[in-house]
């Protein structure tokens, strides 16, 4: 059986949510296809909690979050395949695939649903001077260590970067045994929510150092120190200000790049400030019949949110594949404004749409007492009032369709003060 | 007794101050909040702070070999420590099916260790 | 008896593994290649740069010639994409037609000059300052460690015997020959020793004369771009010479990448390996000098490797006065990769003197093909599979390495028991993520081939630990949580 109707690429909560959602509204010939050698994705790893607090009203770990989608996937008898890489996708939506067990494959579906998920940030992309000892890891691997392997990564540790997963290691690392010794942040905030600078870092007295940086590595066959030093605004670290740490390991939690060298390949436009492929209010790309979703789109903090968006995605690949999906009339681009980094989906197909658009975005710099105002041209479409910002947040603003059918050209969304 | 703490109730994170005074009605005045939420928290972050745990314990005949567990229910800080060391003596034997009862009532305090995972 | 198992060592044991000798290969590491073998610029240089009449020029030109033919037989990469040497300013370009005129004298074919439009119709990405260019179509790159690797496993399988973790302390004239005792006290005996020992080999040579020369440490830095940036440039592209050596180059990769580097610091050490801030910079700022759209965005990783450079600023190849039997192959800086195939060809007659001849024994110089699943055909994937379904599994997402070949890689003569060890023979770890989606994968391959641990599994030596231990052991812990609330005098 080589076609399908619909193909996910990746078994992990965007995958998953999709393919439950493309098979709820009446596809049934659905095949998934996961790398690793059981589905849930990154979640498998993330023994934590906090999952799940907005769609379940429950504080899940991540393998219990990525088990209620599993056991629904296998209840409604969605095939799926683990170990099973794709090497490549075409325009014609046919697949390269490979596995131990169905080995070399191509495959043909009607619609595709990329859900590869990201890659984490290396020591090397950010050029950290020094030498290049064992001990180093970025926070992920050192998660699966210690996760899923149940191997320790070292007994005295600092960590670069204060988003929540390198805040997650150092509670982790800590109630194993080891010793960490400080977080280092580039940026003057945390990119992390608060809950887990609290529980995470002061819980157990480790300091954070806001705007620095690692300024050196020394050790020659496993790492023996590191430095680090405050920044300029230039992000280069200023000399005289560097605290040398007698460590063992360094974890490096320093950005999340969605995985998108099958999308590159394939020729699927890309945005360049969320790394990922221009979708529209469906999902779909700028190949038809190539829907995306989740962490390959832009980097998500909450799998609520993945989850959500996959689920836009599952239903308008169906839609595709079932023929209902409203032909598009004006195309309405997004614009980031004032105070926004970005804002999926880039492009609005208005008119036709049956349903809210969530538009979802993240801001330049954390403010407070603002409004999120959605504009075209001078003239306001929706606004909500927010207490608080921060680019560690993502953002949505949920655009009733009768705003935005017959609207055309350019919407802008953007933060404006609140003027009391 | 004057303590400065971060609420997490929500992204806010207001920074509030608690001080003792017999004379508040619960015995702690709160300043700083953007809510109501926050001076219950800082009362119960100061008195009787809990913390939910989450961490692995060996298992034995599983396709791997930690198996994610966790509290059922946030347990007082300070066991946080009693617990680690306890989870470190544990062994599974596989199957274990998620949601499962590992040690009921840890150290008396009506909260059970849970497996986080069928394995 | 071979000391130092890096690119010359390992093609010198694969030249005298062709004769009826009993052979070792003695090396301080844990890995072939691991010295300045595997960093440094990879290129196979045409040989203009060399004095005329030094051996650096002759065993250059003649090792340049012999690399198709090797590394079909090694079954590694090659290319041979030309160089171009730029000039920006008439101040530069005597030195330019200097290197013209040098290279002619030692037999480089093919070399022209070429206009500053004549560089930009080949090279559109180069700056428009360049005013004049050599061209020496006969430049190419290659993968050093690759060929150190694959010669050390050809002649693992004619009998060479691979001695690792094995530093040589200390050399003792015995009759017949040498004694060496390496590190832990271990002995062996050998009738000829020849040093290949890189950056100790004026410490090894001390050992059994009168020191005649010192190495000293030349580091260089470099950077290493994706593949998305490795087509800004065709062939090798570097600037004229000064004192300070060859300049900064910038060059596709064998493996599709892009290099920029190196600059030249003289260190103090062997063992000062960092890279640098200021030497980083330095070479970024160079490097846009030939190039002002150098993605340096697209940066993966960046590394610093060390120049064996002697102080008779020449190779030391031949045997050592007061010490029969001992052959010095010391200070082979650049051109040294290039020069290797050579210099091991030579070497090989000097032992015949030594020995007073040498009889060859069956040699299959052809060893066993890799498999490179990204290589293949669709069929060829399919087949593959088919035919061992590890092949099936993908551990490299960046650079598409299977299961299978990592198995095979460690199952080889001369196979890797480290980390680093597969990331050398078959890129896991070269890529994108560097490692980081494949890494916990393939030590879980290692320590299940070799029978160990997980924790057992080392990143390159023996101290080179990369997992601490396992969780969940006894540990007493006094967690802050405790102190915290003590210390705040919470009420209980």
């Amino acid at each position: 059986m080589n076609a399908y109707e619909i193909i996910v690429v990746g078994g992990g909560p965007a995958g998953l949510a999709a393919a439950i959602e493309a098979h709820r509204q009446g596809v049934r010939n659905i095949l998934l296809l996961e790398r690793d050698r059981e589905l849930g994705g990154i979640l498998q790893q993330c023994i934590h909690n906090g999952f799940g607090l907005h769609i379940f009203k429950e504080e899940l770990t991540g393998p219990e979050y990525a088990e209620r989608f599993i056991c629904q996937l296998r209840e409604l008898g969605i095939e799926y395949r683990l170990d099973t890489l794709v090497l490549d996708v075409r325009a014609d939506r046919s697949l390269d695939c490979v596995s131990p067990q169905h080995g070399f494959e191509t495959l043909q579906a009607r619609a595709i649903i990329l859900a590869m998920g990201c890659r984490e940030r290396t020591r090397g992309a950010i050029t950290i001077p020094g030498t290049r000892p064992a001990g180093i890891f970025t926070a992920g691997a050192a998660q699966r260590y210690v996760n899923m392997e149940g191997c320790m990564v070292g007994r005295r540790v600092v960590i670069l970067g204060s988003g929540d997963i390198g805040l997650i290691m150092a509670r982790r690392l800590t109630l194993e045994g080891a010793k960490v010794l400080a977080v280092a942040e580039v940026l003057p905030y945390s990119g992390g929510l608060v809950r887990n600078l609290v529980q995470c870092l002061d819980d157990f007295d480790i300091p954070l150092f806001l705007s620095h940086t690692l300024a050196g590595i020394r050790g020659r066959d496993r790492v023996e120190g590191v430095t680090i030093a405050r920044v300029d605004a230039q992000r280069r670290p200023v000399p005289g200000t560097e605290i040398d740490y007698a460590c063992d390991t360094l974890l490096l939690s320093v950005g999340l790049i969605p995985e998108n060298e099958l999308s590159r390949s394939m020729g699927l436009a890309l945005d360049p400030m969320t790394s990922g492929p221009v979708v529209d209010e469906s999902l779909e790309t700028s190949v038809p019949g190539i829907f995306a979703c989740g962490n390959v789109v832009q980097v998500h903090d909450l799998v609520d949110w993945v989850s959500e968006e996959a689920r836009r995605a599952g239903r308008g690949a169906a839609r595709q594949v079932l023929g209902s999906r409203p032909p598009a009339q004006a195309d309405l681009a997004t614009r980031a404004g004032s105070g926004v980094r970005y804002v999926v989906p880039q492009h609005i197909r208005a008119g036709g749409l049956d349903g809210p658009v969530d538009l979802m975005l993240r801001v330049t710099e954390p403010r407070h007492n603002q409004w999120l105002v959605a504009r075209s041209g001078a003239q306001v479409v929706h606004k909500a009032r927010k207490a608080h910002v921060t680019p560690g947040e993502m953002e949505t603003l949920r655009i009733p369709a009768g705003k935005l059918n017959g609207l055309a050209g350019e919407l802008t969304l953007g933060l404006e003060e609140v003027v009391s | 007794m004057k303590r400065e703490l971060i609420c997490i109730g929500c992204p806010m994170g207001c920074r509030l101050s608690l001080e003792s005074d017999p004379l508040a009605p619960k015995g702690y005045r709160v300043s700083g909040c953007g809510c109501l939420r926050g001076e219950d928290y800082a009362i119960k972050e100061v008195t009787a702070p809990t913390r939910m745990l989450t961490s692995t314990v060996r298992i034995e005949g599983a396709r791997l070999p930690r198996l994610p567990v966790r509290t059922s229910a946030a347990i007082p800080k300070e066991r946080l420590g009693e617990c680690m060391a306890l989870l470190g003596g544990l062994t599974e034997h596989s199957p274990v099916i998620m949601g499962q009862v590992l040690v009921r009532d840890l150290f008396g305090t009506g909260v059970d260790l849970i497996a986080s995972r069928s394995l | 008896m071979i000391i130092g198992g890096g690119i010359v060592g390992c093609l010198v044991g694969r030249e005298l593994s062709r004769y009826q000798l009993s052979l070792v290969l003695v090396e301080q590491h844990s890995d072939v290649a691991d010295g300045t073998t595997k960093a440094n610029s990879a290129i196979v240089h045409a040989g203009f740069d060399a004095q005329p009449g030094s051996l650096k020029a002759r065993f250059n030109v003649a090792g340049n010639a012999r690399y198709e033919a090797l590394c079909r037989d090694l079954d590694v990469p090659f290319r041979r994409n030309g160089s171009l040497v730029l000039a920006f300013t008439p101040a530069e370009l005597p030195a330019l037609h200097d290197l013209l005129d040098r290279g002619r004298s030692n037999g480089v074919e093919g070399l022209e000059l070429l206009s500053g439009a004549q560089v930009r119709v080949r090279e559109p990405q180069l700056s428009e300052q360049v005013i004049e260019a050599l061209y020496a179509p006969s430049g190419g790159i290659v993968s050093p460690w690759e060929v150190a690797i694959a010669a050390a496993e050809n002649a693992v399988d004619h009998g060479m015997e691979l001695r690792l973790d094995s530093p040589v302390e200390h050399l003792l004239r015995i009759p017949g020959g040498w004694r060496a005792t390496t590190a832990g006290g271990r002995e062996l005996e050998a009738r000829v020793v020849i040093n290949c020992a890189g950056l100790q080999s004026d410490r090894i040579h001390n050992l059994v004369a009168e020191p005649s020369f010192k190495i000293h440490y030349r580091r260089g830095e470099y950077f290493v771009l994706d593949r998305s940036a490795g087509q800004l440039v065709q062939a090798t592209i570097f600037q004229c010479p000064s004192e300070q050596g060859k300049g900064v180059l910038i060059s596709p990769t064998v493996h599709g990448n892009l290099i920029v580097g190196p600059n030249a610091e003289q260190v103090a050490s062997p063992d000062a390996l960092e890279t640098t801030t200021a030497g980083l910079e330095s070479v970024r700022q160079a490097a846009l000098r030939s190039c002002a759209n150098i993605p340096f965005q697209a940066v993966i990783t960046s590394f610093s490797g060390l120049r064996p450079t002697p102080s008779t600023h020449d190779f030391i190849i031949g045997p050592v006065p007061g010490a029969p039997g001992f052959l010095d192959v010391a200070g082979i800086e650049s051109p040294g990769l290039t020069a290797a195939p050579a210099i091991a060809e030579h070497v090989a007659e000097l032992v015949r003197e030594a020995l007073g001849g040498l009889v060859p024994r069956p040699f299959n110089p052809r060893r066993r093909p890799m498999i490179r699943f990204a290589e293949l055909s669709s069929a060829g994937k399919a087949a593959c599979v088919r035919a061992d379904p590890r092949f099936g599994r993908v551990v490299c997402r960046c650079e598409r390495v299977t299961e299978g070949e990592i198995v095979d890689a460690i199952h080889r003569s001369a196979g890797a028991t480290t980390l680093d060890g597969i990331k050398r023979r078959l890129r896991p770890g070269m890529g994108r993520c560097q490692g980081g989606f494949c890494g916990p994968r393939v030590v879980e391959i290692l320590a299940r081939e070799l029978g160990v641990p997980m924790t057992a599994i080392r990143k390159d030596g023996p101290d080179s630990v990369l997992l601490t231990g396992e969780t969940k052991r006894e540990t007493k812990r006094e967690t802050k949580s405790e102190t915290k609330s003590e210390m705040k005098g919470v009420p209980a």
